[in-house]
């Protein structure tokens, strides 16, 4: 059995002035290795106070993005063996965010950045009997795009988002503005690009790749970006 | 104490997964004044986690399907105690709900003349089984749950639908003439308490699967819908019928989907035999799974597992390529990855049979409607509450549901309760305002928490749980062993009765929620075991050691059962589509 040092970002509202970091010990079952997320529901069992969202379990719905010493990842897809250094594991919520209790922030300003990009098909020509036809090569066009999981994982590493986030969309709501602008059944492509056209929205991005680096999903919100932004010059020329 | 925050609408519907997000797109297009309440934000429901597709006949991969066939494999995977008028419905209509979904976006993969990808499942056929093997399950890769989700989520934007995400439903109100009047429900970020008042209230919260210590399920699927249906006095219908799927990854129950098997994948034993030859000589591996769960069980009794415990068997997938792999399986590669630690362009994913679906849940009507019955034994509709999805029992899936049709269920219903409650708002559907002694019945389980200063603790309480039903209720069932069992849930049951809440601040406080669940888990489990004790033949899912034949003299019925009773009631099987022939009961083979 072997001992794992845990260093927990803690604060409940109601009875911390401030946050602070609380460790805890661990014995861990030996040749097993577990997921943060496993650890963390270890330790509810010892302080049922402690706070995470989850639901998922296996990294599909986005629920338990947080900081794992050091990077932004997702809680029950992240194996001890890739984050634990010197048998400790640091776990901090999200960067970035107002925190409302322990590892849970407050992702109100992340969604209303998703909603603002529209994130729906426009097509107002009147619909066919079955499906709308679409190419496979069309449909290959959205892969590595419909896939987020609006984790925000991406986002909370972004300085332009730390910055800005009432002005600039983000990485995950960009990526999405592309998913839409990249789908051959969307018709509302001048629409879109209008409602991101000024200085921030989509240029406040400065190609750091915090948020390639940090996508539990594989994605790449920077690519994304530089799709939109050529649009954009290209429009304004 | 009811002195609490009022907000008041036409419908609510609580639950933001696919049934319930459908069912609120409907009501927010007909102009109600709709909220969806769900205990995480809506695109964390556990419909995200679906892989595999949507089965609906759309004549895509063939030309010449027919809903009928469907019908024909839906009714025979039932094991023929599927409602018959409500899957005729579900087959019949399937194709427009189908179609809807791409106009709103859902990213389907394509075929090379531009229509929706369609991928064979288990128990599909052609022709009423005359045909051969049918690939009727369309699909988004294997993502088509996440698919379906975000892009119902997106059209509710669209469509502006109200949320109140992240509040926990506590229970239902209900006035003095037993009809539904809302619920109770806590905004857990703040951990205030509302009463949610509503002439119309959709339960769509989902699974249970969290009763079982081995499942695929979301942790967050805790049956909350029908343990609130239950304390208010509503039965639930075949409660005894639980999915074990074939393929959950072996020690984690992560799933991988039918699809691979649907795509060329096989499963093999230790000795690398294909051993579904030997079970189903025709379907072999797309047999229902109902009957691929047992075979496995079989080849591990007889100690053809793989493993130092010899516990799993192997599904097999390296023979696919790395192309089809990658394009068609792209999920299915990462999860066999990170729970598995194996790839499968090279290797077999060790595979055990998992708990994965319920099958029972609240008696509905095609409407969603949800129905008790009278003094005469006759389906009587409870005014004011409505279901769909895994949560309700319409019953489409009987006693084995067939892959993919739990989406079309969810998109199918979803939107057949919409369109039945905005039928009944314009015929001018009400109900008695509830008074203050009906919501404050409604707050005493969080009553008893916040009062609670001693007692065990929630997760332990929940083990011993899931550790009964794992051991007493699996894939093979047998009456002493259930008795045993039983005499166990009601000791866990004392137990949830008084657990212990340390922690009562209000802010996020999840250990309240959990708490809450419990309840429901344990509501949801009584209901199993004394539906599963009951049922003395074996059916579908439901395989009895002591019982091993079907019995249709005794048995071709649905089961009934209110919470504190000690049997069930039966109620009979839908026999009677309204556009073909009925499907008589036949011996079923694969
Ligand atoms: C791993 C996996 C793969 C699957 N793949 C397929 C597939 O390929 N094809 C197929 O047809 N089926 C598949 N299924 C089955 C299918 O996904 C589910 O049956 C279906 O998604 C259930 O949808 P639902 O709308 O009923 O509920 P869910 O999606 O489970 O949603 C329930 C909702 O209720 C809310 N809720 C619950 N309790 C409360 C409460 N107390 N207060 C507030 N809100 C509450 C939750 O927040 C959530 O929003 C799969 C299932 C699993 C486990
Ligand atoms: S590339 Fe752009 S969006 Fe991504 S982290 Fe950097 S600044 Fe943010
Ligand atoms: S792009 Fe990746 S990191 Fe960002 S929200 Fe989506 S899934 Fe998460
Ligand atoms: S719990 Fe769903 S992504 Fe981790």
């Amino acid at each position: 059995m072997s001992q794992l040092t845990v260093s927990l970002y803690r604060y409940n509202p109601e009875s911390d002035q401030k946050p602070r970091m609380q460790e805890f010990q661990l014995d861990l079952p030996e040749g097993k290795d577990l997921m943060v997320l496993d650890v963390l529901a270890l330790l509810k069992e010892q302080d049922t106070s402690i706070t995470y969202r989850r639901s998922c379990r296996e990294g599909v719905c986005g629920s338990d993005g947080m900081n794992i010493s050091g990077k932004n990842g997702l809680a029950c897809i992240t194996s001890l063996s890739q984050v634990v250094k010197n048998n400790k594991l640091v776990l901090r919520p999200l960067p970035g965010l107002p925190v409302i209790r322990d590892l849970v922030v407050d992702m109100s300003l992340f969604y209303k950045q998703y909603e603002r990009i529209q994130p729906y098909l426009i097509n107002n020509s009147p619909v066919p009997s079955i499906e709308r036809l679409q190419s496979p090569e069309d449909r290959a066009k959205l892969d590595g795009l419909y896939e987020c999981i609006l984790c925000a994982c991406c986002s909370t590493s972004c300085p332009s988002f730390w910055w800005n986030p009432e002005k600039f969309v983000g990485p995950a709501g960009l990526l999405q503005a592309w998913r839409f602008l990249a789908d051959s059944r969307d018709q509302a492509t001048e629409e879109r690009l209008a409602k991101l056209d000024d200085p921030f929205s989509v240029f406040r991005c400065r190609g750091i790749m915090n948020c390639v680096n940090v996508c539990p999903k594989g994605l790449n919100p920077t690519k994304a970006i530089g799709h939109i932004r050529s649009m954009l010059l290209k429009q304004a020329t | 104490m009811a002195n609490i925050n009022k907000l008041t609408y036409d419908a609510v519907i609580i639950g933001g997964g696919g049934s319930g997000l459908r069912a609120a797109l409907q009501l927010a297009q007909s102009g109600l004044k709709t909220a969806v309440i769900s205990k995480v934000f809506p695109t964390r429901s556990h419909t995200v986690s679906a892989q595999g597709g949507i089965t609906c006949a759309i004549a895509s991969a063939d030309p010449n399907d027919d809903w009928r066939w469907h019908m024909y494999d839906t009714v025979k995977g039932s094991d023929y105690i599927g409602d018959q008028d409500a899957i005729e419905y579900m087959c019949s209509v399937g194709p427009q709900a189908v179609f809807e979904l791409e106009h709103m976006g859902l990213p389907f993969s394509r075929t090379e003349n531009g229509r929706i990808y369609q991928r064979p499942f288990g128990g599909q056929s052609k022709d009423y089984g005359k045909g051969g093997q049918a690939a009727r399950t369309c699909a988004a890769a294997d993502r088509t749950g996440h698919a379906l989700l975000h892009t119902l989520y997106q059209a509710n934007i669209k469509a502006g639908t109200e949320f109140l995400n992240e509040w926990y439903a506590v229970d239902l109100v209900t006035n003095a003439a037993g009809d539904v009047r809302g619920v109770v429900a806590i905004c857990i970020e703040d951990g205030e308490v509302h009463y949610v008042d509503a002439k119309a209230t959709v339960l769509a919260t989902g699974g249970a699967g969290r009763i079982y210590a081995s499942t695929t399920n979301a942790l967050i699927n805790t049956g909350d819908g029908i343990g609130m249906a239950m304390r208010a006095g509503i039965p639930v219908q075949d409660m005894e019928m639980w999915q074990f799927h074939p393929t959950g990854i072996y020690g984690a129950g992560t799933l991988v989907t039918e699809g691979c098997r649907g795509e060329g994948g096989y499963l093999i034993n230790k000795d690398g035999e294909r051993f579904m030859e030997r079970y189903a000589p025709n379907a072999k591996d797309l047999a229902g799974r109902d009957v691929v769960a047992r075979a496995m069980i079989l080849e591990l009794l007889e100690g053809r597992g793989g493993g130092p415990e010899g516990d799993h068997v192997f599904l097999k997938l390296d023979h696919l390529g790395e192309e089809v792999l990658h394009s068609r399986l792209p999920g299915i590669c990462e999860l066999s990855k990170t729970f598995a630690h194996v790839d499968p362009v090279k290797e077999p994913i060790p595979v055990v049979p998992t708990c994965h679906y319920m099958m029972g849940g609240l008696p509905t009507n095609i409407g969603g409607q949800v129905l008790s019955r009278d003094a005469a034994g006759k389906d009587k509709v409870i005014n004011g509450l409505y279901a769909c999805g895994e949560a309700a029992c319409v019953s489409v899936h009987g006693a084995n549901r067939l892959g993919g049709n739990s989406l079309l269920d969810l998109v199918v219903f979803g939107r057949a309760a919409g369109l039945q409650i905005e039928q009944s708002m314009k015929e001018g559907f009400s109900t008695d305002l509830a008074v203050e002694s009906d919501i404050e019945r409604a707050m005493s389980r969080l009553q008893r928490l916040e009062s609670s200063n001693s007692g065990e603790s929630v997760a332990q309480v929940r083990k011993d749980l899931q550790n009964c039903m794992q051991l007493h209720f699996g894939v093979f069932r047998e009456g002493k062993s259930m008795q045993e069992g039983l005499a166990k849930l009601k000791v866990v049951a004392e137990r949830a009765a008084n657990v212990h809440l340390p922690d009562k601040t209000k802010a996020f406080n999840t250990a309240r929620i959990e708490a809450l669940e419990l309840d429901n888990l344990l509501e949801v489990a009584m209901a199993t075991a004394v539906s599963a004790e009951q049922r003395t033949e074996s059916r579908g899912a439901h395989a009895r050691d002591d019982f091993q034949e079907r019995d249709d003299a005794n048995w071709l019925c649905h089961t009934l059962y209110f919470k504190g009773e000690p049997g069930v009631h039966r109620r009979d099987v839908n026999m009677q589509p309204k556009t073909v022939p009925s499907f008589e009961p036949k011996i079923r083979t694969y």
